[in-house]
């Protein structure tokens, strides 16, 4: 093996196990890889050297010892960093949060270390996981390994850049409205979004809770799947989880891998298929779908009539939601502490650290769903979405009466230039445009590499029903042998 | 025009009706807290019973005890609530540093139990108390503000926050509005909260100690003019014990009612009830309500109480206390003029405790409602804060039963149990004040007497048996009151042949 940073997950897992190289070589492999490349594409705020040299060598232990090792023991993988990780800086890319070290690990977590992952450290996303683009980070943007002066998708860029640039073979997102899966289509990465219910969001720090799904960022279909399987599954601690075994994503991304979709019907989304899309998008939508189509699949067009109202349902739920769960954020437990200066009131310490420890779009959402929650805009606003919601659900459920999947374009446009989109806040959340309603119906959604839009990558979206995860698995994969793989860039040498 | 403020709750039925209405919040006694596994002990180090759920910690889920659902249930279907079939948690957003999420997670317009009501028994009346809702939620963490005059946040210079507390099952219940009570309003309040407390303590789900703040207590109470609408009412808080429920309530008509008749208005307010007083004074205003912005909580799946769970759970209900209580008197053959006092006293199952530990119910009401109702009263604590327990009770009556006491010396040992001396024994013991009935003491003691009154005992030898009393009080003197006076009488007619 030559270069371990350029191998999927798959492969190095079975590599680490059979001995042919160490879980320290690969971890140090990709330690170097950060080294050499993270200063032009930031896409980590904390880099674990220590713990993952640690975690790895204990793999290396386990296997000297004639231990079974899971299929991603010894695989290194980076953390979004709004994911509870024990006794490593966990910030959501806040200032409110800068030095907290929680003191506890979320599930998914608990789930990769179970597995022998090595967690080389945590990634870099718009604050509290609000954004499109990554640049709403308190702690500098992280640059698209395609094209360093491009954004490279939000919230989860950092995760997504760091996997688009071999500095993780596998990563974890989350996806809130697109978080996961936007990020994936503008870096040419696989980005799923599992069935809400179906991976833990226990020791996810929440944004909208009802909405908030963790999942996996690979640069193939089946390396996602055998994340999936690790972190998905049951957990106890967490209130809406799915008390069902996860979907046999695994063994979907391998018989997708075949290539074969006869019988399999495709529902193109009438509604998303208008003048949504930038040109070259909708193009490479187009032939991907073509693509499948020649591997047996059926196209049906159906209607979501409500989809349209998708946008301005989500902006009201979510902001509401999360203008709840940030209200801890008050500088009394941890965190962040503005102006205690023995004389100002509990109330102006709270106001002061919170006026100084969030950014500009975090404030916006909690003033926009401090007011849709207010007495007397309940209903009008907060209520009026969650109707909207149920006749989302309602289309998809209509949809899945007729076809197997949805597909759609991931996002409307490829990777826009840094600052293109900050100074409209409505030109930001149309990248999410047809990423979020999978999110309002809880289904699972995946985006995978449908080819290049002038120069940058372009993402096919295949959406299924709720805990049929493994059926997008089986396009997703089958997708890969009909579209050419995406290659980024090395970022070798001084191309800064 | 003069008025002179009223002194009576009589004088103020005279021209004004009290509307009153209870909140009550009791803390259940679930093994762990509501959303979390932390235990729920009371009077632990501060914040050692915490983990990431019940200190908010970002990331962090709360997932509902089955158990404290359970026991809001049966407490619903003790109060004849309706169940809900599903009803959701809902968040009330507020900031406040002991309130670790800065919403706290309790039910809105969903409650799990809805529409009931609870009989009590007042001066011989029966007054149904409607219940609104009962619902459950979250406790929150206790704050200490240090440095203020008051106590409270204004003024203090520091505050520290025990979130032991935070996140332990709370049960709210709320009466529907009582009205047409008159001047038994107090005692109706009390009346209400102490079969509240008894119910929810045959259930066996709260140990409903009001002075530990597992059962708190706001009263409402407004007046209006009789045939006029109900009038503005105040929240009385801080009323933290079944006495201070009715003064609290008499308070307020008092106070209310000399505003009114100087022409005045009530304000709509929260009020702090003082145990040292008995009077109310104003806190904040509600005339700006917080807008608690409640929507349901998205991290909770809502709840559906299986029909036949819950069948089940009212067909397993205990006797309700009032029925239970009806069975005792009967067994105690006491009136039911004289059960009210045991109840109005709060000696039920201290009384019902004391037999169990093997004293005659007749010993056991003498003791509970003479000897200490009377220390609890002047010390204005609960009787069963009094500071003896049922099982002292009954041993000191074992003792005067076996003769070791009399009835005077088992004051005395009483006395030293409340002052918390120990057992009855155990101050008998300490006090040396066991009756004197060794023979041999006894016999010198009345020799003593006899040789020192020679006069008086030649005339109980000539059979004038009446003026063996002189003999007895000596001797009775000699031995500090601790020998029986019936036993030192016929040792002296022993002794003096006139037995």
């Amino acid at each position: 093996m030559t270069d371990v940073t350029r191998a999927t997950a798959a492969e190095l897992g079975r590599l680490i196990g059979s001995g042919e190289v160490s879980a320290e070589e690969v971890t140090r492999a990709h330690l170097d890889r950060i080294a050499e490349v993270d200063d032009r594409v930031h896409a980590f705020l904390h880099v674990d050297a220590e713990g993952a040299i640690a975690a790895a060598r204990a793999v290396d232990a386990a296997r000297a010892r004639g231990e079974q090792l899971g299929p991603l023991a010894g695989v290194p993988i980076a953390i979004k960093d709004v994911i509870a990780t024990k006794g490593v800086p966990t910030t959501c890319a806040s200032k409110i949060l800068e030095g907290w070290r929680p003191p506890y690990d979320a599930t998914i977590m608990e789930r990769i270390h179970a597995a022998g992952m090595v967690m080389l450290g945590k990634t870099n996303m718009d604050e509290f996981a609000m954004g499109s683009s990554t640049e709403y980070s308190a702690y500098g943007v992280t640059r698209n390994p395609w094209d360093l002066d491009r954004i490279p998708g939000g919230s989860g860029g950092g995760s997504a850049a760091a996997v688009a640039a071999y500095e993780a073979p596998l990563a974890i997102g989350t996806d809130t409205g697109g978080s996961i899966r936007q990020p994936g289509a503008v870096t040419g990465t696989v980005g799923s979004k599992p069935t809400y219910g179906g991976t833990s969001r226990y020791g996810l720090v929440a944004f909208s809770s009802s909405l908030d799904t963790p999942g996996p960022v690979s640069r193939n279909v089946l390396d996602a799947a055998l994340l999936h399987e690790v972190i998905g599954g049951h957990d106890p601690r967490d209130s809406t989880s799915i008390p069902a075994p996860v979907p046999p994503v695994v063994e979907a991304a391998r018989r997708g891998a075949t290539g074969d979709l006869t019988g399999v019907r495709l529902g193109l989304v009438r509604e998303f298929t208008g003048e949504g899309a930038e040109p070259g998008v909708a193009a490479a939508v187009r032939d991907a779908i073509d693509a499948l189509v020649k591997l047996g699949a059926e196209v049906v067009e159906v209607s979501c009539p409500h989809f349209e109202y998708a946008l301005p349902a989500y902006y009201l739920i979510a902001p509401s939601e999360a203008s709840s769960n940030l209200a801890r954020f008050d500088s009394v437990r941890y965190g962040l502490r503005v102006g205690d200066d023995g004389q100002r009131s509990l109330e102006e310490v709270m106001s002061l650290t919170r006026e100084a420890g969030f950014g500009p779009e975090v404030k916006r959402r909690i003033i926009l769903g401090t007011y849709a929650l207010s007495a007397g805009y309940y209903d009008a606003y907060y209520g009026q979405a969650q109707k909207v919601r149920t006749l989302i659900t309602n289309d998809f459920k209509a949809a899945f009466e007729q076809v197997d999947v949805l597909v759609a374009p991931t996002t409307p446009f490829v990777a826009f230039p840094f600052g293109a989109r900050t100074s409209d806040p409505y030109q930001m959340y149309l990248a999410d445009l047809y990423t979020i309603p999978s999110n309002l119906y809880g289904g699972p959604a995946i985006s995978v590499p449908a080819g290049l839009s002038g120069g940058m990558p372009v993402g096919l979206q295949i959406m299924a029903p709720t805990m049929a995860d493994d059926r997008m698995y089986r396009v997703a994969a089958a997708c890969e042998t009909a579209i050419p793989t995406l290659t980024p860039p090395t970022l070798s040498g001084s191309n800064a | 025009m003069t008025t002179t403020a009223p002194s009576t709750v009589e004088e103020v039925i005279t021209r004004y009706e009290p509307v009153i209405g209870l909140e009550t919040h009791v803390e259940l006694g679930t093994r762990t807290k509501m959303f979390c596994g932390c235990p729920t002990e009371f009077g632990a180090e501060p914040n050692t019973q915490v983990c990431p759920v019940c200190l908010g910690l970002p990331g962090s889920l709360p997932v509902a005890n089955k158990a404290a659902i359970e026991a809001t249930i049966r407490i619903g279907l003790a109060l004849n609530c309706s169940i809900a079939t599903w009803c959701r948690f809902a968040r009330k957003n507020y900031f406040y540093p002991d309130m670790p999420k800065d919403y706290q997670i309790s039910q809105y317009d969903e409650p799990l139990c809805v529409d009931g009501y609870l009989d009590v028994e007042v001066e011989g009346q029966t007054v149904r108390v409607g219940i609104e809702r009962v619902h459950l939620e979250e406790d929150t963490g206790k704050t200490l503000h240090i440095g203020g005059a008051t106590g409270r946040i204004h003024g203090a210079t520091e505050s520290l926050v025990d979130y032991n507390r935070a996140g332990i099952p709370l049960v709210e219940i709320v009466t529907k509005p009582v009205a047409g009570t008159g001047a038994l309003a107090p005692a109706v309040a009390r009346a209400y909260v102490t079969e509240l407390r008894d119910i929810i303590r045959s259930l066996g789900v709260s140990d409903v100690r009001m002075e530990q703040g597992s059962l708190r207590c706001d009263v409402n109470t407004s007046l209006n003019r009789p045939g006029e609408e109900w009038g503005t009412r105040t929240e009385t808080k801080n009323v933290n014990s079944l006495r201070s429920v009715e003064r609290a309530v008499r308070s307020e008509m008092l106070r209310q009612a000399a505003v009114l008749d100087a022409g005045g208005k009530i304000t709509q307010e929260t009020r702090h009830f003082h145990e040292d007083t008995g009077e109310t004074t104003s806190g904040r205003s509600k005339e700006t309500a917080t807008d608690y912005r409640y929507f349901p909580d998205p991290d909770l799946v809502p709840l559906a109480p299986d029909p036949a769970w819950v069948e089940e759970l009212k067909a397993a209900l205990p006797e309700p206390p009032r029925v239970h209580r009806e069975r005792l008197r009967e067994q105690w053959g006491v009136s039911e003029h004289d059960m009210q006092s045991i109840i109005n006293a709060g000696a039920v199952e201290l009384i019902e405790a004391t037999v169990a530990e093997g004293a005659s119910p007749d010993a056991a009401r003498k003791w509970w409602l003479g000897e200490l109702a009377r220390r609890a009263n002047e010390t204005g604590v609960e009787l069963a804060e009094v500071g003896a327990t049922p099982a002292h009770v009954a041993e000191l009556q074992r003792l005067v039963d076996e003769g070791k006491l009399t009835d005077k010396l088992a004051r005395t040992v009483l006395e030293g149990v409340v002052a918390g001396e120990g057992s009855p024994s155990e101050v008998v013991a300490a006090r040396g004040l066991e009756v004197v009935s060794d023979t041999g003491a006894l016999t010198a003691a009345v020799d003593e007497a006899i040789a020192a009154n020679p006069d008086v005992a030649q005339k109980v030898r000539d059979g004038k048996v009446a003026a063996a009393g002189a003999l007895v009080g000596a001797v009775m003197k000699a031995t500090k009151g601790q020998a029986d006076a019936k036993t030192v009488r016929e040792l002296i007619l022993s002794r003096l042949g006139a037995a």
